[in-house]
């Protein structure tokens, strides 16, 4: 079995979108509670992981010059990962697609774990 | 651990009351905008976290602490809230007085404030109706549009015409106000309104409808808690609601309004809610008006008791129809009317009731007039006529349940068919 991350993707429009009412909340709490126990029943969840702030400062350069961002307001941010165990590339990215932030219009970045073989 | 929509929705107008507490009224949008991110941030880490044991303390956790954020950050470019102008502008009083605005005593009162405001009298009563539901139930304008059969750019005009009227008061409705008594009766009709639209209204997804019957007991309930709100009528109006609601489980299988005729599975009636419901009856029963949620409520209450259609006092009911229709005329009460008539005095009566009611015009798009003309012919025994009916009636239908229902007992009056005669 290989590791993979999940980097969750959405706009921040489409955040307020999904969460932001009562109805909605419900049906997207509901939505990832049942995903997620999904990937942990059949063994697949390595660690649940986090959810990210929006906002925070960019290191850059020789100078180590201090930003706000990289983020602006249209652009896809990473709200949050997770590490999951699958076969390969494939049934990594055959298990993403149970996740319920592509109904609300974000993305799943799947990225394999690179392996270190001495 | 689950979480039912109800706390949501149960929070989101509680945040948003204590919000604008603390924000004031014309910054209402502001308030709206803390919770949704709030949520937005809550689930987030619920999502990948779990469930905590408390999220709604949690929830009021997060909207406290953006508002003491916000309050900061803003304190010198905005104004805030009127009444707390002093208390904020320093770091002594800010904390306490957020945590303050956020206590139990203080949420209820600011809900209340804020229902009595949504029933401003410039505003008429969709859009009063509409502002409720958007701010102390939650609903975004598409769900009140899909509760109301309405296009969803037509509610947002709507909800936003009562927002500036709102924004404009500048301050929220004083409860203490010698004026509460005629707004009390616009909440109360409001509120009356919401419950109806659940329980009579064509919206197809009985989710919803339920959901609305819900939030209206939850915000009448509500109003109880506030002694200058808990009047006879108000506790009419809130026992008349669970009666009702009583019956949902059983009304959403179709029959629609031509219950009263049709045997229904009582089993299936919620003895809880009726309880509740006859003890508020009784407790509103003190005091000189006999106000229509009174009689309401009795003839609910009268219903929901009886064991059977036989077992019902149809006697009592026309008595109390005919009260009703001396203080609420309306050519619904007069339907109803007429077949409680048919039931006491058989199918000839009630078709000469149901002729016999003025304004026959505003039924014209009402498929249980000619459902109930229907239902009348057939125990009359006139199959064809009765069958005429029922097939103008499922013409008329406003959802595919009420349609279903209709075209069914329109096949049952076909002849060489044997119908369940209830």
């Amino acid at each position: 079995m290989s590791q993979f991350l999940y980097l969750y993707r959405m706009t921040e429009a489409a955040r307020q979108d999904n969460m932001g009412t009562p109805e909605r909340a419900q049906q997207s709490m509901q939505r990832w509670m049942a995903w997620m126990n999904d990937l942990d029943a059949k063994g697949h969840l390595k660690d649940r992981g986090q959810p990210l702030e929006r906002t925070g400062k960019v290191i850059r350069g020789q100078q180590k010059t201090v930003t706000d961002g990289p983020f602006t307001e249209a652009k896809d941010l990473v709200g949050g990962f997770t590490l999951v165990e699958a076969r390969d590339i494939d049934q990594a990215v055959e298990l993403s697609r149970g996740c319920p932030i592509l109904e609300g219009g974000g993305s799943v970045e799947v990225r394999p774990v690179m392996k270190m073989d001495m | 651990m689950d979480l039912s929509e109800h706390l949501f929705r149960r929070e989101y107008g509680r945040l948003v009351a204590a919000l604008t507490r603390i924000f004031g009224v014309h910054n209402l949008a502001l308030a709206e905008d803390v919770v949704q991110d709030a949520f937005c941030r809550a689930l987030e880490v619920w999502k990948v976290r779990g469930i905590p044991d408390n999220p709604g303390a949690w929830l009021m956790a997060v909207a406290k602490n953006r508002a003491l954020d916000i309050v900061r950050k803003e304190r010198t470019a905005r104004t805030f809230a009127p009444e707390l102008s002093r208390v904020l502008e320093s770091e002594w009083t800010l904390a306490p007085a957020v945590e303050e605005a956020f206590s139990g005593s203080m949420i209820r009162d600011e809900q209340l404030r804020m229902m009595f405001s949504c029933c401003h009298p410039r505003l008429s009563e969709d859009v009063q109706v509409a502002l409720v539901l958007n701010i102390l139930c939650g609903f975004g304008a598409s769900e009140v549009a899909s509760a109301f059969l309405t296009g969803r750019a037509a509610i947002e005009k709507r909800i936003a015409r009562g927002k500036k009227v709102l924004a404009a008061s500048k301050r929220l409705f004083d409860l203490s106000d010698a004026e509460s008594g005629a707004r009390l009766s616009a909440v109360r009709r409001a509120l009356y309104l919401l419950f109806n639209e659940g329980y009579h209204g064509a919206s197809a997804e009985t989710a919803v409808r339920s959901e609305l019957c819900g939030e209206a007991i939850r915000l009448t309930m509500l109003l109880l808690e506030f002694p200058g709100a808990a009047s006879p009528e108000t506790r009419a109006l809130a026992a008349l609601m669970h009666l009702h609601a009583a019956k949902l489980p059983a009304r959403l299988d179709l029959a629609g309004d031509l219950n009263p005729l049709l045997e229904q599975e009582r089993s299936r009636w919620d003895a809880a809610l009726v309880q509740q419901g006859l003890a508020l009856l009784d407790e509103s029963a003190s005091g000189p008006i006999v106000s229509a949620f009174h009689v309401e409520a009795a003839i609910a209450a009268i219903h929901a008791t009886a064991s059977s259609i036989e077992a019902t006092n149809w006697d009592a009911l026309v008595s109390l129809y005919d009260r009703l229709m001396s203080i609420a005329p309306s050519p619904i009460v007069a339907l109803n009317r007429a077949i409680a008539v048919g039931q006491r005095d058989g199918p000839v009566r009630g078709l000469e009731a149901l002729h016999a009611i003025a304004d026959l015009e505003r039924l014209s798009n009402y498929p249980f007039y000619p459902a109930a003309l229907g239902e009348l012919e057939l125990r009359d025994g006139n199959r064809s006529a009765a069958r005429a009916h029922f097939s103008t009636a499922a013409t008329l239908a406003r959802n595919e349940a009420e349609r279903r229902f209709l075209e069914k007992r329109m096949r049952e009056c076909e002849p060489l068919t044997i119908h369940p005669q209830s």
